[in-house]
């Protein structure tokens, strides 16, 4: 990416108070916008794909393994075969989103000419490179990035991603870390709203991020790209803890098809997520769904995926 | 008396409608219950997955009560998904697919195709003295539309914008750009009824 190119980019953003961009950006956005208030499903097959769907999800993620297997199984995690996303996007007509490791533009390169609706630079597979992220404008289909803090968001923003997610612990069915990674992130965006200009230079040093980034967020108080919660939940609940405090949307991996009865489940998420506020409508969504997925607490887990991103 | 216009809250990008609506100096509520219905004047059916939106107008009870303000005249605007919502028939819809039939139109869900055939073009928009910069996302087409139906805009051969009485639609997304013309258009229906 050219350097006049990124400022452009950064202009367009520090112009738009929030609704616009320029060139695909702004349709990417608008991508993102559109999956605001709903729940976006992980699936490894058709079946579960049509389930996803008939149960009101607005996107699913196609990939091999939940984080929970990939969890249990160690070795490396790769991009998912593109005949099972092919057969995926063959039986829904809702957006279908796919996992590239941190760094492979060229595994991203294939999910674009497959024609899947979002890219998720993703945590959950297995980094191929250890400093650099993908170039995301060299692409024309929108990338997902997971965020533990603001700095990172930021970073990824300036990379080009279209919508950010805190990246939580995936595969543990323990929200805890989600709910930090959204505490640093909006406790840092209310923080940087207070600040005068001059202290806007030491919030863009520590963050590590760009400076008009950081001024814009001063002035709008919001982040420039939609932002979801990811990694740990499980229970209608756990949706709407992470709705309240301030995502926009969620992403449920292995809560739903690794909990006992997974279609009431991910309609209850649906309602629950949509209804966030509601705590009569939460507390009939969350009657009677069966056992979540077991879960794991964060002293038993030998490698936190969160930790990748750089 | 000031009017206040709802906008369907249950999944999609309503906040961005909102925020034009403020522009245009609008009080609007975000509608998630029927009782939230009752606040309101106008409603707006944003975008999002009509697929998500059918289910949670069911489990929410507000299938019915929009259904009735619509049978009453109240003036709607639906973009994309809302669009898809408010349509007579939808071609390729799934079975359980419910929609309210307020416009004698039938829609093609995601007509154009994938996110990567997402596109922005300037359409003349009938009454605009200035082409309006429209984004489409994932848009559906009109298909058919009736004798009853005028249409507002055209890209190429398809129609893009229409209006019937106190429903108004469009497949792209004027939400998305600061062009407040085309909600001015929908809550100019406001003083007609």
């Amino acid at each position: 990416m050219g350097h006049a190119r990124l400022v452009g980019t950064l202009i367009a953003m520090t112009t738009s108070k929030g609704n616009s961009a320029s060139g695909p950006m702004r349709v990417n956005r608008g991508l993102a916008e559109m999956l605001k208030g709903g729940v976006i499903m992980d699936v490894v097959n058709p079946e579960q794909a049509k389930i996803a769907e008939d149960a009101g999800a607005t996107a699913v993620m196609a990939l091999e393994r939940v984080p929970a297997d990939i969890r249990r199984d160690g070795g490396v995690a790769r991009m998912s075969d593109p005949e099972m996303i092919e057969g995926i996007k063959a039986v829904v007509t809702i957006p279908v989103m796919a996992k590239a490791r941190i760094g492979h533009f060229v595994e991203a390169q294939i999910l674009e000419a497959l024609g899947v609706d979002f890219i998720d630079e993703s945590e959950v597979l297995t980094p191929a490179d250890e400093t650099h992220h993908i170039d995301k404008f060299a692409f024309t289909s929108p990338f997902v990035c997971g965020a533990t803090n603001l700095g990172e968001a930021l970073r990824r923003i300036s990379e080009g991603a279209a919508l950010i997610r805190s990246k939580g612990e995936a595969g543990t069915g323990n929200v805890v870390e989600a709910v930090r990674h959204l505490r640093s992130i909006f406790g840092d965006i209310r923080r940087i709203t207070q600040a005068d200009s001059a202290e806007l230079f030491d919030w863009a040093k520590k963050l590590g991020a760009p400076l008009p980034l950081v001024q814009e967020i001063a002035e709008t108080g919001k982040l420039q790209v939609p932002i979801f919660c990811a990694g740990g939940i499980a229970t209608p609940a756990d949706a709407a803890l992470a709705m309240q405090l301030g995502a926009e949307a969620v992403f449920v991996g292995s809560g739903i098809f690794k909990s006992d009865d997974p279609s009431p489940r991910a309609k209850a998420i649906v309602q629950a997520t949509a209804h966030f506020r509601d705590a009569h409508v939460l507390a009939k969504v969350s009657r009677n769904l069966g056992a979540p997925m077991t879960g794991i607490g964060m002293d038993k887990i030998n490698e936190r995926y969160a930790d990748r991103g750089w | 008396m000031s009017r206040v216009v709802g906008v369907l809250a249950l999944q999609g990008a309503f906040e961005a409608h909102q925020h034009v609506l403020r522009e245009l100096g609008f009080e609007t509520v975000q509608v998630r219950t029927p009782a939230e219905l009752e606040l309101v004047d106008a409603l707006v059916m944003p975008g999002g997955e009509s697929t998500t939106m059918s289910h949670l107008l069911v489990t929410s009870g507000l299938f019915e009560s929009i259904d009735a303000r619509l049978k009453q005249g109240m003036p709607v605007f639906g973009t994309c998904a809302g669009m898809i919502l408010l349509a007579q028939g939808v071609l390729d819809g799934r079975s359980d697919q419910k929609s309210f039939g307020a416009i004698d139109i039938d829609v093609k869900r995601n007509a154009y195709g994938r996110q990567i055939d997402s596109f922005e073009t300037d359409i003349a928009v009938d009454g605009f003295v200035d082409d309006f910069h429209a984004v489409f996302i994932r848009a559906p087409q009109i298909a058919r539309y009736g004798d009853g139906v005028t249409v507002l805009a055209r890209h190429g051969q398809d129609v893009v914008l229409a209006r019937q009485g106190s429903v108004m639609v469009a497949s792209f997304h004027p939400e998305l750009t600061s062009d407040v013309r085309i909600h001015s258009l929908f809550t100019g229906l406001l003083q007609e009824v």
